[in-house]
């Protein structure tokens, strides 16, 4: 019995942590000193040093999709629909997931790097010591700069996969151009806008939670000390906030639909 | 907080993580306006000594009065303010990575005060002029020597003109001209801010002899002396003359070489790869 309920226990036990630590971020927000040059070096860090990777998975994410869609609607003689089905696709699924998906990838992972370092030379320490809360420092601008970038760049992904669908249904493969287009203007629906706009930004603070949380206590690990610790911590933070967005996904996506 | 001396005082104190006890029974005065130095072996409890009066580890039992208030039984909120009062150089300095020296140094004071930027530039420059590091103002920490970075932590824990310092091994890893120069560093700050009670945490007994005033010697988590440096010098211990004699147990001499011939061929192996 103990078996199966220690794991339990430490599941709970995570998860009130973490949730806890969530709430500390927040908390912490009207007491940080000097917040908005904190918060537009983190939109740095987060939004403009992942643009480029937002950009390409952006153009090839619609040109795939309108690669595929085109082809297996022509099977229907349902070609005019390519425009609707693919601006959906992006504005609902494709483009908030993805999106955070490469976020995680390349600003989450360096997030815990930094933290857990920061943590075990003692940086957190001497933040402690110095009485700068360490998680209205390192947290809170990194959670509100998430919340400006996420719902950013998941609209540059949106607007560059509809353009990648356009490249390779219209340019490529000759639909019409007015099609594709009212098909867009016709089936999105400013829900659709809203509901990827929530996605984002519950995928951001899903995000910043877990790779914060991994890289600040990357010293309470029992997998590895040390450098190692932060190497395990990097990567547990970067499988775990893509079970959850993927999770948090789903849980969305049955409320919005 | 109304406090007229920052003496420290230690009152059986017990120690340690988890279950491992690292401080027994741990009793200690530290003078106020003294330099204090903390010896000890490797493991005897400094840093866990140390840790224990920043209030980054909870004691298992025991009191610790500083300036009069005792920090185990205050409330956390009241104790962080006490806290700023306090300047601390850690180890290896620990600098804040993603920040330059300028940053760093002026850290305190541009999370706990509104000053302008510019004043807080010229506090940040002025107090590494007092290390010698103002030519590296706008370094990063990674680009830096360790002797640099534990100036520079230095420079941070002080630019508050904190009424009590601690020091985490501020020589430790130095060559004798740059250790001798922090010793230094440390003795002039201490002239600049007589009423500062000084803790340096140290293995070094050169750095003892020369900074000192106020020696306390932990062996095994136990004060094993208490007193000044010419007490100290006095001393008919059997431990502390071995431990100022640097005389380690002949139990942990090596009779013979370490590796059996099954090692020493296989590295033979190797190297004539």
């Amino acid at each position: 019995m103990n078996e199966i309920r220690t794991p339990i226990f430490q599941l709970l036990n995570r998860l009130g942590d973490m949730t806890l630590f969530l709430a500390e971020g927040f908390r912490q927000i009207p007491y940080s000193r000097r917040l908005a040059g904190k918060v537009v070096q983190q939109v740095y860090v987060i939004g403009a040093k992942s643009m480029f990777v937002i950009l390409l998975i952006g153009l090839f994410t619609g040109l795939v999709l309108g690669l595929q869609a085109f082809y297996a609607m022509s099977m229907f003689g349902a070609q005019g629909m390519l425009g609707s089905l693919l601006a959906l696709t992006l504005i609902r699924e494709m483009a908030p997931v993805l999106t955070a998906v490469m976020i995680t990838a390349r600003a989450g992972s360096a997030m815990t790097a930094e933290i857990g370092v920061m943590r075990i030379s003692d940086q957190i320490d001497a933040l402690e010591v110095m009485d700068i809360h360490p998680i209205g420092y390192l947290v809170s601008p990194r959670l509100l700069a998430a919340l400006i970038t996420f719902p950013l760049l998941t609209s540059i992904f949106t607007v560059i996969g509809i353009f990648g669908g356009y490249l390779s249904a219209c340019v490529l493969l000759s639909l019409n151009e007015g099609r594709y287009f009212s098909g867009i203007e016709s089936s999105v629906t400013l829900h659709d806008i809203q509901g990827c706009f929530l996605k984002a930004a519950v995928f951001a603070v899903l995000v910043i939670l877990v790779c914060c949380y991994q890289g600040y206590n990357a010293h309470l690990r029992k997998d590895g000390k040390g450098a190692e610790a932060v190497g395990n911590a990097t990567t547990s933070a970067v499988v775990m906030s893509c079970v959850l967005i993927l999770m948090a996904d789903y849980v969305l996506t049955s409320f919005l639909l | 907080m109304n406090v007229d001396a920052w003496n420290i005082s230690i009152r059986n104190l017990n120690g340690g993580y988890g279950g491992r006890v690292v401080l027994e029974d741990l009793t200690a005065e530290l003078p106020a306006g003294a330099i204090t130095t903390l010896l000890g072996e490797s493991g005897c409890g400094k840093t866990t000594l140390l840790r224990l009066l920043l209030g980054l580890n909870t004691p298992l039992s025991g009191q610790i009065f500083i300036g009069g208030h005792d920090i185990c039984r205050m409330p956390p909120a009241q104790f962080h303010k006490m806290r700023r009062r306090f300047g601390v150089l850690f180890q290896d300095g620990a600098l804040i990575s993603s920040l330059t020296l300028e940053e760093d140094v002026a850290l305190p004071l541009m999370e706990h005060t509104r000053l302008p930027r510019k004043v807080l530039q010229e506090a940040a420059q002025r107090t590494l002029e007092l290390v010698g590091l103002e030519r590296f103002a706008n370094f990063y920490p990674g680009e830096l020597s360790g002797g640099m970075r534990k100036r520079a932590g230095l420079a941070r824990a002080i630019v508050t003109e904190p009424p009590v310092l601690f020091c985490d091994e501020p020589t430790s890893g130095l060559d004798p001209i740059t250790a001798a120069q922090m010793d230094q560093l440390l003795l002039d700050m201490h002239a600049c801010y007589p009423q500062m009670t000084t803790l340096v945490v140290t293995h070094d007994l050169g750095s003892m002899a020369r900074i000192a005033e106020h020696v306390l010697v932990l062996h095994a988590g136990k004060t094993a002396f208490s007193g000044t440096k010419e007490e100290l010098s006095q001393t008919r211990d059997p431990y502390l003359l071995r431990f100022l004699d640097r005389q380690f147990e002949e139990s942990r001499r090596m009779a013979a070489p370490p590796l059996n011939n099954a090692v020493r061929s296989a590295l033979e192996e190797w190297l004539n790869d």
